[in-house]
């Protein structure tokens, strides 16, 4: 039986009507307490008994204007966790893993990041070696020689893929030599960088006021913040935790090409500057977003992805810092469409600026926005890592929950609005990184500027 | 937490449906596993399953281009595709007011897909700039999931690269498409998955409806892809002008994932005692102690376990530094399997990795995707979806004798080695 594919794409019947949707069931209520305790680390604990698991999320502000801050930063996330007084590196491990745990330690240029999961007969174990962490840990001079050893070949590697170098040459062209731009320190900075520094920036840094902890999962809420309360009880500092100094607003520009030789893709970068999330526009502002780049059934995608198929990865997303926030466009294009995609890239946006959105595509975008939100806090890890999020911007999950609520408010005005406002082609600037040979037809489109 | 147990049976026409039901979040799961993957696809078509994936995002009977993704998304939701060695799944996530509309698109695409000149010629433009995104225009591309099956295995459909080559992938034809679809997309040949907040016979009324009438066709024959291991070692070198440090993965065979389900959870609890967490045994060697290699991972599987029948792969594989000669890396390797081929692990030991197999496997529940992608993988591969909460007692009820064995087979005269040399000089 072999079927043309003619005859394989109708039937008899022929096409059918969609569904309608049927009746949502609103979630459940979330029981949660957000509290402040006495040595000034806010907690926010939350049930959410899907699984016997628990998820913890800890963000401490870590800025620095030093210019070995990173560097020094870097190794401190490092060795962390890799010993204290009380319990060395496999005493760490094995404690973690006895109750099916794991930690782990990140640091960017606003932020310490510590955070993981067990399950939640382990919640004790796991806030006991934390805490043991953030007051003891040691630093070690071997550990701090190895994983400086290994940070540099990490940050070697990290440092030759293409989406790492568009994105530290877009934060150089953004910001300049902001601390803001130092995500990946240099190899020579982390070289440099003694046991002694980390000791010290650790007694100076790694502080509990201004800082929090999220915890959710199989707890009842008041009892998990009682034993953080107890566990951390010893992190005590009258200072507070660094929180970066606020960015310089965005400057519109050229969009600066960045030479890859010999690359076979680019990676096309733009950006401007955008609003917060308490902002009164921002729910319009997200919705323009989804509609123009913010998920897959968006402009952008449609037009060079599934239309031109131009690359295969396109996007738009916000980017928050406590006082302010950008609005990022991306995508990755093989390098002799590099100029095409630009084109339709700056067409869709004046498009959007110009004409906004149809009434079904607010309501598409919506519906979008309410429905991934539930699917995405449907999990401990989900709401973890977004009350998270939320929380560094001083937000909770009374922004979380009652979010459906502004989104459903937003008429398809405000958000023609907020697309004229903040998509308009001249308020953004950016990098194209590739090979400047095969680039040369951006030329012809302006706005671009070719390294000398 | 409510784990029941799934709700198993076969609509007329032979596809098989697994209902797991769970009211905590007002959230659906559906997917659609197909019983053909990579290793299926023919000589000369590299790569054609996974354009076939992306094809059927492509428009059906009912659904103009575009119109998938847009009623999934109008519905809040969201959706994905991806191809493994053995199966092909489609999924969405959704509210759950909008599970019959998940249902339609799924039944519409299994009965009718629209196969077009014009949206294969886009999707192989789509294809082509994945490939250059994950694989050529990055250091360490296709590492090793692409570069070491051809060294550990000699047949085509165990060998070759599953992302495909570019000459073949534009030869692809309309009529191959055509061809793939009515041999390998019978609804016999596949898993319908619904999990989350439903009701069963509301979900099997929804589910006659629009399933019930997709035309039953044969099941194919599903080959055997069987082939001996190596009798040597084999080794090969991948130079990457991208790579700055050397990288390599010894790749090793392992008992039949489906025959042989205890054999092969003390290979995987094996990679537990080798690579998990700081205190585990090529951690503490190679990466801690003797400071060789950067990194180190292993496991069971190119892309995790459970996702391929026999034969599959134990892999070991790690980053190093250009000073660090390779044979000094494989040495101290091999003498960490030595040890624990001599002496069993101790059951502490394995108590920090059947701990840690049980919290990653709720991790797995706990989110929809992946819980209802377990529950159809698992009906797919074993006809069983409950193993996916039996796991942890199977992982727990591994020896540490088991575990001996286990490294005992890892031997360096039956085994591949892939390098990864960097070959780009400095810029």
């Amino acid at each position: 039986m072999s079927r043309t594919a003619e005859e394989i794409g109708r039937t008899e019947t022929g096409p059918r009507p969609l569904p309608a949707l049927g009746e949502q069931r609103a979630a459940t209520n979330l029981s949660s307490v957000d509290t402040v305790l006495p040595n000034g680390l806010r907690v926010i604990a939350v049930h959410q008994p899907t699984v016997p698991m628990v998820e913890l999320r800890l963000r401490v502000p870590f800025a620095g204007a030093e210019a070995a801050h990173a560097a020094t930063a870097e190794v401190l996330a490092a060795t962390i966790l890799t010993g204290t007084a009380k319990r060395d590196r496999v005493g760490v491990d094995t404690e973690l893993a006895l109750v099916g745990g794991e930690l782990s330690a990140a640091v960017d240029p606003e932020l310490l990041s510590i955070g993981g999961n067990a399950l939640a007969t382990g919640f004790g174990t796991v806030l006991a070696v934390l805490a043991d962490a953030l007051t003891g840990a040691v630093h070690a001079d071997d550990e701090v020689a190895g994983e400086k050893a290994r940070l540099i070949e990490r940050i070697t590697v990290a440092r030759s893929k293409p989406n790492v170098i568009a994105r530290l040459a877009l934060q150089r062209h953004r910001y300049g030599d902001h601390p803001i731009t130092r995500e990946i320190p240099e190899a020579a900075d982390v070289a440099g960088v003694t046991a002694a520094d980390v000791r010290a920036l650790h007694a100076k840094a790694v502080l509990p006021r201004g800082s929090v902890l999220v915890v959710v999962g199989d707890v009842e809420p008041a009892r998990a913040v009682e034993q953080a309360a107890a566990a951390l009880a010893g992190w005590e500092s009258d200072r507070s935790a660094a929180v970066l100094p606020a960015l310089p607003h965005l400057t519109p520009g050229d969009l600066l090409v960045v030479s890859r030789p010999g690359a076979v893709q680019s990676q096309i970068r733009l950006t401007a500057q955008s609003i917060t999330r308490t902002d009164p526009r921002y729910p319009a502002l997200q919705l323009a977003n989804l509609a123009f780049g913010g998920f897959f059934s968006s402009r952008l995608v449609e037009n060079i992805r599934e239309d031109k198929g131009y690359t295969y990865h396109a996007r738009s997303y916000p980017e928050f810092t406590p006082d302010g926030a950008t609005l990022l466009i991306d995508t990755d294009t093989a390098s002799d469409v590099t100029a095409a995609a630009l084109l339709e890239i700056r067409y869709e946006l004046g498009k959007l600026a110009i004409g906004g959105l149809t009434e079904s595509e607010v309501d598409t975008v919506r519906q979008y926005a309410i429905g991934s939100l539930l699917t995405s806090t449907s999990s401990q890890g989900g709401i973890a890592s977004q009350l998270a999020s939320l929380a560094v911007l001083g937000l909770g999950l009374d922004w979380l929950v009652g979010h459906p609520d502004r989104l459903k408010a937003v008429t398809p005005e405000q958000v023609a609005a907020a697309a004229q406002e903040f998509f308009a082609p001249n308020r953004f600037t950016g990098v194209v990184v590739g090979d400047v040979e095969i680039l040369a037809p951006l030329k012809h489109l302006g706005g671009v500027t070719f390294p000398e | 937490m409510t784990v029941s147990q799934p709700h198993r049976y076969t609509l007329a026409n032979g596809l098989r449906v697994v209902l797991a039901p769970d009211d905590t979040s007002p959230v659906v799961g559906v997917s659609v596993h197909y019983d053909v993957g990579f290793r299926s696809e023919p000589e000369g078509r590299t790569g054609f399953a996974h354009l076939f994936e992306h094809l059927m995002f492509q428009g059906s009977e009912s659904l103009e281009k575009l119109a998938h993704f847009r009623h999934v998304q109008s519905s809040g939701g969201t959706f994905n595709g991806s191809t493994h060695p053995d199966y092909t799944d489609y999924f969405e996530v959704l509210p759950s007011a909008a599970l019959e509309r998940a249902l339609f698109l799924e039944a519409d695409r299994m009965r009718a897909p629209k196969l077009t000149e014009e949206n294969l010629r886009n999707q192989i433009d789509v294809v082509k700039e994945e490939i250059r995104l994950n694989v050529l225009n990055r250091p360490y591309g296709g590492f090793p999931w692409i570069l070491l099956p051809p060294v550990l295995f000699d047949t085509f459909p165990n060998a070759h690269n599953g992302y495909g080559g570019f000459e073949d992938l534009e030869q692809a034809t309309v009529a191959d498409c055509a061809a793939f679809f009515d041999t390998y997309y019978a609804p016999a040949n596949a898993v319908l998955t619904v999990a989350g907040d439903f009701t069963i016979d509301g979900a099997k009324a929804l589910i006659e409806k629009h399933f019930g009438d997709v035309p039953a066709r044969p099941r194919p024959q599903r080959p055997s892809f069987a082939e001996p291991p190596p009798a040597a070692e084999v080794r090969a070198d991948h130079p990457d002008p991208l790579a700055p440090l050397p990288a390599v993965a010894i790749g090793y065979r392992i008992p039949d994932p489906v025959d042989e389900l205890d054999a092969y959870l003390a290979f995987l609890v094996l990679a537990g005692v080798l690579t998990d967490g700081d205190g585990s045994r090529l951690q503490q060697r190679l990466v801690y102690g003797e400071q060789l290699v950067s990194e180190v991972s292993a496991g069971c599987g190119m892309f995790g376990p459970f996702e391929a029948r026999d034969p599959d792969t134990f892999t070991i594989s790690a980053m190093y530094s250009p000073e660090v000669d390779l044979d000094t890396v494989l040495a101290a390797v091999d003498s960490e399997l030595e040890k624990l081929a001599a002496t069993p692990p101790d059951p502490a030991e394995l108590a920090k990795v059947t701990a840690r197999w049980a919290a990653s496997l709720h991790k797995e529940h706990d989110r929809i995707v992946s819980r209802t992608l377990a529950l159809g993988a698992f009906e797919l591969l074993y006809g069983n979806p409950s193993l996916v909460y039996e796991l942890p007692e199977k992982i727990k009820a591994v020896t540490p004798d088991a575990v001996s064995a286990a490294a005992k087979t890892l031997r360096p005269d039956s085994r591949a080695i892939l390098t990864v040399t960097p070959s780009g000089g400095a810029r």
